[in-house]
C-alpha cells in the first residue's frame, strides 16, 4: 500500500465504506478509503474506484456500478456514462488473460495483422471475443505506445515487444499450460519478445493479476514490490 | 553532430541499472534543483522557463513559459501533467516515465512552486501500468524524503501528487477533455474559452503540461533559462526526444538538438529504410501530421517552425517511416480507423466524418471505390476541417477530426495515382450505399 498524503484531500473516510461494499476484501476496503482521500473532490475517484469494482467483481457488473456510484456520491446512470467512454471498463465477461494485440500503424507497418490472427487461433477466440473455457479474451486494440518495438502485445496490459506470429502462438500455449498466477512483462518478453523500444533497464518484481491495470493502488499488482 | 547535454537521457544512459531510483537520481545530482529553486522566488522561477523559450512537447508545441503567464491569479490552482501518450507512433513518454520518474517529479515540485500550486496530478494512460508503478514508488520516495507533502525542505511551500491512470482513450490527452476525465467525467473536450489557465480542474486555474516539457525543468533551474534557450536553432530550443518507428533498421527513442535535415535523421539516426528498400514517405510527427515524401522533404530542416511551413507539424515527435512497398491506402485506411474509433462523439462531422472516411477507403481497399470516391472524400475533408488548409480549420470543438482529414489528404496530394489505379482496378460497384 502507498504511502498517504500529509493529509487528506477529501473526507472519503465519512463515506460507510464497510456499508456500501460489505462483500470487498479487507485490503481493498481500505484501498477504496485511500482513494476516495485523493482528491479534492469525491468524484474525481471515479475511475480508480471502477477499476478496483473491476477487480473485485471480474468485470463491471450493475452491482459494481451500483456500489462505486454510492461510494462516489453518483447516481448509476452517472456511472454507467463514463465506464461506457472508456475501453478498459469491461461490462462483460473477460478472459483470465487478456491479449491486446496492437494493429495500429507501426504494428500494422510490421506485421501486427499476423500477429492478431496468430493469437485469435491459437487461443480459439475471436477478435473482441472470450474463449469457450474462459481463458482467453482476444481484442486488437490502438497504438500501445511501443511502436519502436512492433508488433507489441500486452497480456494484462504487461507489455510484450517484437512479437512475431509464431512466438504469439507460443505465448497463448503457455499461458494455457503454465498458468501463471501472476504475469510479469520482462519474463513474457525474454520468453516471447524481440525488438524493444528501447533499454528496459532492470527487470521487474511485480506483474498483473487480473486484466486490471496492475497499479499498486488498485490492489491489481503481484509479485513483490 | 555537434555535442550537447543529454538532459533527458543522460541517467538512464550512464546508469541502466538503477536509473529510476532515488538512490542513483540524488547521486547524480537529482534534488539539488529544488533545493535552488526553493531558495529563489516562485516568479524567478518562471521566468527562467520563460527564457529557456521552450515549446511544449505534447503536440501543440506551445511556448510554456507564455502559456504560464496566461494562469490566473484565483486559488486554489492546479498543474495537470499530461502522460496520455497515445498518438500512434509515439513512445518517448513512456521511455521518460518508466526510466527516469525523479526528473520528472523534480519538474512537477519546482513547476508547482512557480506556479502557486499545491496540488498536481500525473494523469498516464491506462495501458501503461509499468511506468504508473515506476512513477508512484518515485512519489512514495519523494514523500519519505521530503521532497513532497507539507513544508517541502523547510521552505513552507506543500504540495501533493496523485497519480491517475486513464481507462484507454485518446482523446483523453486532448488537455480539457483530460480535466473532464480527472473529475470523474466523460472523457470529452471542453469548449474554449475559457481556457485551463483560466477555468480549468474544477473551474479553477490549471496548468496543463507534457511529461518531456516537464522533465526539462530540473535541468533549466540548475543551468539556467539562457542556457537551454542557447541549445538547438531559434524557435526549436533545447534537446527533444523522438520517437522512430516503421520501416527503419534503428527503430527508438532519439535524444536530439533539432535543425538536422529529415535525410539526415532518417540515414543517420535511424539506420535508413530496412532491407535496403527505398523510403516512399514518412509521418513527421505523430498520425495527426499531413505526411512528408522524399523529392519534396528530405533535404528540410527538422524544426518546429520548417516542419510547419512545409505544411505538417513535428507533433508528438513520432517519426513513422513507410518504405516502397507500403500500400499507402492501407495505412491512410489503418490511421482514419484509430481517428473513428477515437472520436468521442460529441461533434457530429468528426463523429460521422471519421467513420464515413474510414468505411469509403475500406470500399476502395476491398476493390469496390467507385471514380467519383475521391471528390467524395475530399467533400467529407472538408466538412470537418473548412478548405483543407495547414494548420487546418476546424468545424469540431477539438482538433481530432481534422486529424482524421491529414491521411487523407495526403495520400490524395502525393499518391492520388496510386488510389485511382486501385479504383480503376477494382469492380467498382454502381449505385451501391457507402460501406
Ligand atoms: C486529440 C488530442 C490528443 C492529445 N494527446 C496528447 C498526449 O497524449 N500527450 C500530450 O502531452 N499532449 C496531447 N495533446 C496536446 C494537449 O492538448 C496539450 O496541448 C499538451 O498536453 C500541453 O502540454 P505541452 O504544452 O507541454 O505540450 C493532445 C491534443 C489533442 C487535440
Ligand atoms: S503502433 Fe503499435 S505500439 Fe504504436
Amino acid at each position: 500500500m502507498t504511502r498517504p498524503m500529509t493529509q487528506p484531500m477529501t473526507q472519503g473516510t465519512t463515506v460507510a465504506i464497510d456499508k456500501i461494499v460489505p462483500g470487498w476484501s479487507a485490503p481493498n476496503r481500505e484501498r477504496a478509503r485511500w482513494l476516495l482521500e485523493r482528491y479534492p473532490q469525491r468524484r474525481s475517484a471515479l475511475m480508480p474506484l471502477l477499476y478496483l469494482a473491476q477487480l473485485e467483481h471480474g468485470h463491471l457488473t450493475d452491482e459494481a456500478q451500483r456500489q462505486v456510484a454510492e461510494l462516489t456520491g453518483l447516481t448509476a446512470a452517472q456511472v454507467l456514462a463514463v465506464s461506457s467512454f472508456y475501453t478498459m471498463y469491461k461490462r462483460d465477461h473477460v478472459g483470465r488473460y487478456l491479449i491486446s494485440v496492437c494493429t495500429s500503424i507501426s504494428c500494422y507497418l510490421l506485421g501486427g495483422d499476423d500477429v492478431l490472427e496468430a493469437v485469435e487461433i491459437q487461443a480459439g477466440a475471436h477478435d473482441g471475443e472470450t474463449s469457450p473455457d474462459g481463458l482467453f479474451t482476444v481484442e486488437h486494440v490502438e497504438c500501445l505506445g511501443a511502436c519502436g518495438g512492433a508488433p507489441a502485445v500486452q497480456v494484462n496490459y504487461e507489455m510484450i515487444e517484437g512479437v512475431r506470429p509464431e512466438k504469439a502462438r507460443g505465448l497463448c500455449d503457455w499461458l494455457r499450460t503454465a498458468s501463471p498466477q501472476v504475469v510479469f512483462g520482462d519474463e513474457m518478453q525474454a520468453l516471447f519478445g524481440g525488438q524493444r523500444s528501447f533499454d528496459w533497464g532492470p527487470s521487474e518484481t511485480e506483474g498483473a493479476i487480473a486484466p486490471v491495470p496492475a497499479f499498486g493502488p488498485y490492489g491489481s499488482v503481484g509479485g513483490s514490490s | 553532430m555537434t555535442d550537447f547535454p543529454r538532459i533527458l537521457t543522460r541517467l538512464m544512459t550512464e546508469h541502466p541499472s538503477d536509473s529510476h531510483t532515488m538512490a542513483r537520481y540524488e547521486d547524480s545530482g537529482g534534488y539539488q534543483a529544488l533545493r535552488h529553486g526553493l531558495a529563489m522566488a516562485p516568479a524567478d522561477v518562471a521566468a527562467v522557463i520563460k527564457a529557456s523559450n521552450i515549446r511544449g512537447r505534447g503536440g501543440a508545441g506551445f511556448p510554456t513559459g507564455v502559456k504560464w503567464g496566461f494562469l490566473a491569479p484565483a486559488t486554489p490552482r492546479y498543474l495537470v501533467i499530461n502522460g496520455d501518450e497515445s498518438e500512434p507512433g509515439t513512445f518517448k513518454d513512456r521511455q521518460l516515465l518508466e526510466r527516469d520518474p525523479h526528473a520528472l517529479i523534480e519538474g512537477v515540485i519546482l513547476s508547482a512552486y512557480a506556479l502557486g500550486c499545491n496540488h498536481a496530478f500525473i494523469y498516464i494512460r491506462g495501458e501503461y501500468p509499468k511506468p504508473a508503478r515506476r512513477v508512484q514508488h518515485a512519489v512514495d520516495d519523494a514523500y519519505a524524503a521530503g521532497y513532497l507533502g507539507g513544508d517541502i525542505l523547510g521552505s513552507g511551500f506543500d504540495v501533493e501528487v496523485t497519480v491517475h491512470l486513464g481507462a484507454g482513450a485518446y482523446i483523453c490527452g486532448e488537455e480539457t477533455a483530460m480535466l473532464n476525465s480527472l473529475e470523474g467525467l466523460r472523457g470529452e473536450p471542453r469548449i474554449k474559452p475559457p481556457f485551463p489557465a483560466v477555468q480549468g480542474l474544477y473551474a479553477k486555474p490549471t496548468i496543463v503540461n507534457n511529461v518531456e516539457t516537464i522533465a526539462n525543468v530540473p535541468w533549466m533551474v540548475r543551468n539556467g533559462g539562457g542556457a537551454y534557450a542557447a541549445i538547438g536553432p531559434q524557435g526549436s530550443s533545447g534537446t527533444r526526444l523522438f520517437s522512430l518507428s516503421g520501416h527503419v533498421n534503428r527503430p527508438g527513442n532519439y535524444e536530439i538538438v533539432m535543425g538536422m535535415t529529415w535525410g539526415e535523421f532518417i540515414e543517420d539516426l535511424g539506420g535508413g529504410v530496412r532491407n535496403g528498400r527505398a523510403l516512399k514517405t514518412w509521418i513527421p510527427g505523430g498520425a495527426s501530421a499531413p505526411w512528408f515524401v522524399p523529392d519534396e522533404h528530405l533535404h528540410l530542416p527538422v524544426t518546429i517552425d520548417d516542419t510547419g511551413k512545409a505544411g505538417s507539424m513535428l507533433g508528438s515527435g513520432a517519426v513513422v517511416v513507410m518504405d516502397e512497398t507500403t500500400n499507402v491506402v492501407a495505412a491512410a485506411h489503418r490511421m482514419v480507423r484509430f481517428f473513428a474509433h477515437e472520436s468521442c462523439g460529441l461533434c457530429t462531422p468528426c463523429r460521422e466524418g471519421c467513420d464515413w472516411l474510414e468505411r469509403m477507403l475500406w470500399r476502395i481497399l476491398n476493390g469496390h471505390g467507385r471514380p467519383y470516391d475521391l471528390e467524395m472524400l475530399l467533400d467529407v475533408c472538408d466538412n470537418i476541417s473548412p478548405g483543407l488548409r495547414w494548420p487546418p480549420a476546424q468545424t469540431t470543438i477539438c482538433p481530432l477530426g481534422p486529424s482524421a482529414v491529414q491521411p487523407v489528404r495526403s495520400i490524395l496530394t502525393w499518391f492520388r495515382d496510386e488510389v485511382e489505379a486501385m479504383i480503376g482496378a477494382g469492380r467498382g460497384v454502381e449505385g451501391a450505399l457507402v460501406g
